[in-house]
């Protein structure tokens, strides 16, 4: 069965999350006799189509039309419906990434096909059926959940979760041109600007390393101790509930069930004390530092390496120890 | 403006959650349910465009009988109509079997403005707007922070994105979805909940609907929820004592050797 990857474009490169699912749909293929197909759509579709990071897909269709320059539900899900059903394929990954949750389910209701959100795990039964991991209750729980009555079978890749082939090996693929099947007229939803942030900042949901706070952090000026830290470590900076309803800091930053759910590789909790919903925003971390004053604090039951002791001191300190380990490389 | 609001009722994001005796779903013995914390800003952007425009405001919701407390809720915050399409076994069906009833309704009223929160509490799915927003033929703005109408049928639609704010141009009649920080919904007053006591509440069946039970629930969806687990315990973790110094070299080491993270 053929397998279409979609493989997003960012600072025009392909996502590291798209490669993530290049690389499951790839194992699909060789479990199903297909074929990879992946699909590309951006001005510099054709250049990035031929990054050798690429070379597990046996073809790759790009879209390097100027109206494909601006990200559109509508476009995107109609131009993937159009290869979907030309390459009759039977399965269909994305990372869930922004863009890949938003049009993501448009195209499964266009496609009458089975959609899987924010997967961890996927596998198929005896007769191809996908199965799909996912959190859900923001994490709470896990469902394992199974596709029915889909030609093409859909599922959404949870970033930092899935491992990539950092260098496949070297191959000759087809790389297609795809011409857009809608016109700029027929397009009612289109990105008109993006207004920069006052300070630049890695997005928390995408991060690999995080450093987070909470109550404990006590006003918003002292959010900049949290982001000296997250400098040196190129991490993002998150928040728990509690900061955000402080107003210390904007809502764009929570962690946990009213805010973004996370998959880093390493979490730094600073002054958050780990209410329920925050917790449940954290189980696929999968090194998690607590920081607190309070011993009791339940954040420790799920903290790596925990210290009880007084942020304020402690994060300067640890900010000076990160900067000389890097420094020696 | 016709304004629609579509809302879930869900378990309480506090509560502790149990697995049901089948595995495939929770048991809400126990469990308070509320109105998704995300659709209350939904129903608060309503209530302020109509307030600013002029129009109707309706809410829909397709729920157990048990969900008539969350679309009286939101009547008391003063939304107009409720519309509860009543179906028992609502949780079994996916977002494929949701959209489909709910846009077989949505369908049949006029439409400027269809507004969810961006996701329903608990399953997570984020899929439900995206596909009413298809099967209804309409523009999609989602997870928004603000939305700005420029002119009769058009507006500016904020969301969050890397390194800034997305700001999508789009026509009505439209699809939006909000994220938490839009605006701050309001509280029910007593006059507000006195008046909600009194609004009429449109009970429809799937029948009504047009909707056969084999088309919802397990046997209309496309994704089916085999087994509900516990994630797996967290191994033990360190709490690492000394000095302040020497904890935190302590933590570089074993992050730097152990985890080997940095």
């Amino acid at each position: 069965m053929n397998i279409i990857v979609f493989l997003e474009i960012k600072d025009n490169k392909v996502r590291r999350a798209s490669l993530e699912a290049l690389a499951e749909g790839r194992k699909l293929a060789d479990k199903t006799d297909g074929q990879v197909i992946g699909i590309i759509l951006g001005t510099d579709a054709n250049t990035i189509a031929q990054d050798p990071h690429l070379a597990l897909a046996d073809k790759i269709y790009a879209g390097g039309d100027p109206l494909f320059g601006t990200y559109s539900s509508e476009l995107y899900s109609a131009q993937l419906a159009s290869i979907i059903e030309k390459e009759s394929a039977g399965f269909v990954l994305l990372a869930s990434t922004i863009a890949g949750k938003d049009f993501a389910p448009r195209l499964a209701a266009k496609l009458k096909s089975s959609l899987f959100s924010d997967c961890i795990g996927l596998s198929l039964d005896d007769s191809k059926r996908l199965i799909g991991i996912r959190p859900v209750y923001s994490g709470k729980l896990l469902a394992e959940v199974i596709s029915k009555d889909s030609a093409a079978q859909m599922a959404l890749l949870r970033p930092n979760i899935f491992p990539v082939v950092e260098n496949p090996a070297p191959k000759q693929y087809a790389i297609e041109d795809t011409a857009p099947v809608s016109t700029a007229d027929k397009i009612r939803s289109r990105l008109k600007e993006i207004k920069k942030a006052e300070k630049e900042s890695l997005d928390v949901a995408e991060a690999q390393v995080i450093v987070a706070g909470g109550r404990g952090m006590k006003a918003a000026e002292n959010f900049s101790m949290l982001e000296e830290l997250a400098t040196v470590l190129q991490a993002a900076v998150g928040a728990s509930r509690a900061a955000v309803d402080s107003g210390w800091i904007d809502h764009a930053y929570q962690v946990g069930q009213t805010g973004k759910v996370v998959s880093p590789v390493l979490y730094f909790a600073v002054g958050i004390s780990g209410a329920i919903q925050h917790m449940a925003g954290l189980t696929s971390a999968k090194w998690i530092v607590a920081i607190n004053k309070d011993p009791e604090a339940p954040i420790f039951k799920v903290a790596n390496y925990g210290i009880v002791g007084d942020l304020f001191e402690i994060v300067p300190l640890l900010t000076e120890e990160v900067k000389q380990i890097k420094a020696k490389g | 403006m016709e304004l629609i609001i579509c809302i879930k009722q869900v378990p309480d994001t506090a509560a502790r959650i149990k697995i049901a005796a089948s595995q495939k779903s929770i048991d809400l013995a126990d469990v308070e349910l509320v109105v998704s914390p995300f659709d209350e800003y939904a129903v608060e952007e309503a209530l302020r465009i109509k307030e600013a425009k002029g129009g109707k405001t309706t809410v829909i919701t397709f729920g157990a009988e048990s969900a008539g407390k969350a679309l009286r809720q939101c009547l008391a915050m003063g939304i107009d109509d409720a519309i509860h399409i009543l179906f028992e076994e609502f949780e079994t069906s996916d977002s494929w079997a949701t959209a489909n009833v709910l846009a077989s309704v949505i369908k049949t009223m006029p439409h400027d403005l269809i507004l969810f929160g961006k996701q329903g509490v608990g399953t997570d799915n984020v899929q439900v707007p995206a596909m009413i927003a298809e099967l209804l033929n309409l523009p999609q703005a989602l997870v928004l922070t603000k939305f700005e109408l420029i002119e009769e049928k058009k507006a500016l639609a904020y969301s969050e994105t890397e390194g800034g704010i997305a700001v999508h141009e789009i026509l009505l009649p439209a699809v939006i979805s909000t994220e938490k920080g839009m605006n701050e919904p309001r509280y029910p007053t007593l006059k507000g909940i006195m008046a909600a006591k009194k609004k009429p509440i449109k009970q429809l069946t799937l029948t009504d609907c047009g909707f056969t039970p084999a088309q919802v629930g397990e046997s209309g969806s496309k994704v089916l929820f085999s087994k509900l687990s516990i994630p797996p315990a967290r191994p033990e973790g360190k709490v690492l004592t000394g000095e302040p110094k020497d904890v935190v070299t302590q933590l570089v080491n074993l992050l730097h050797t152990e985890a080997k993270v940095i």
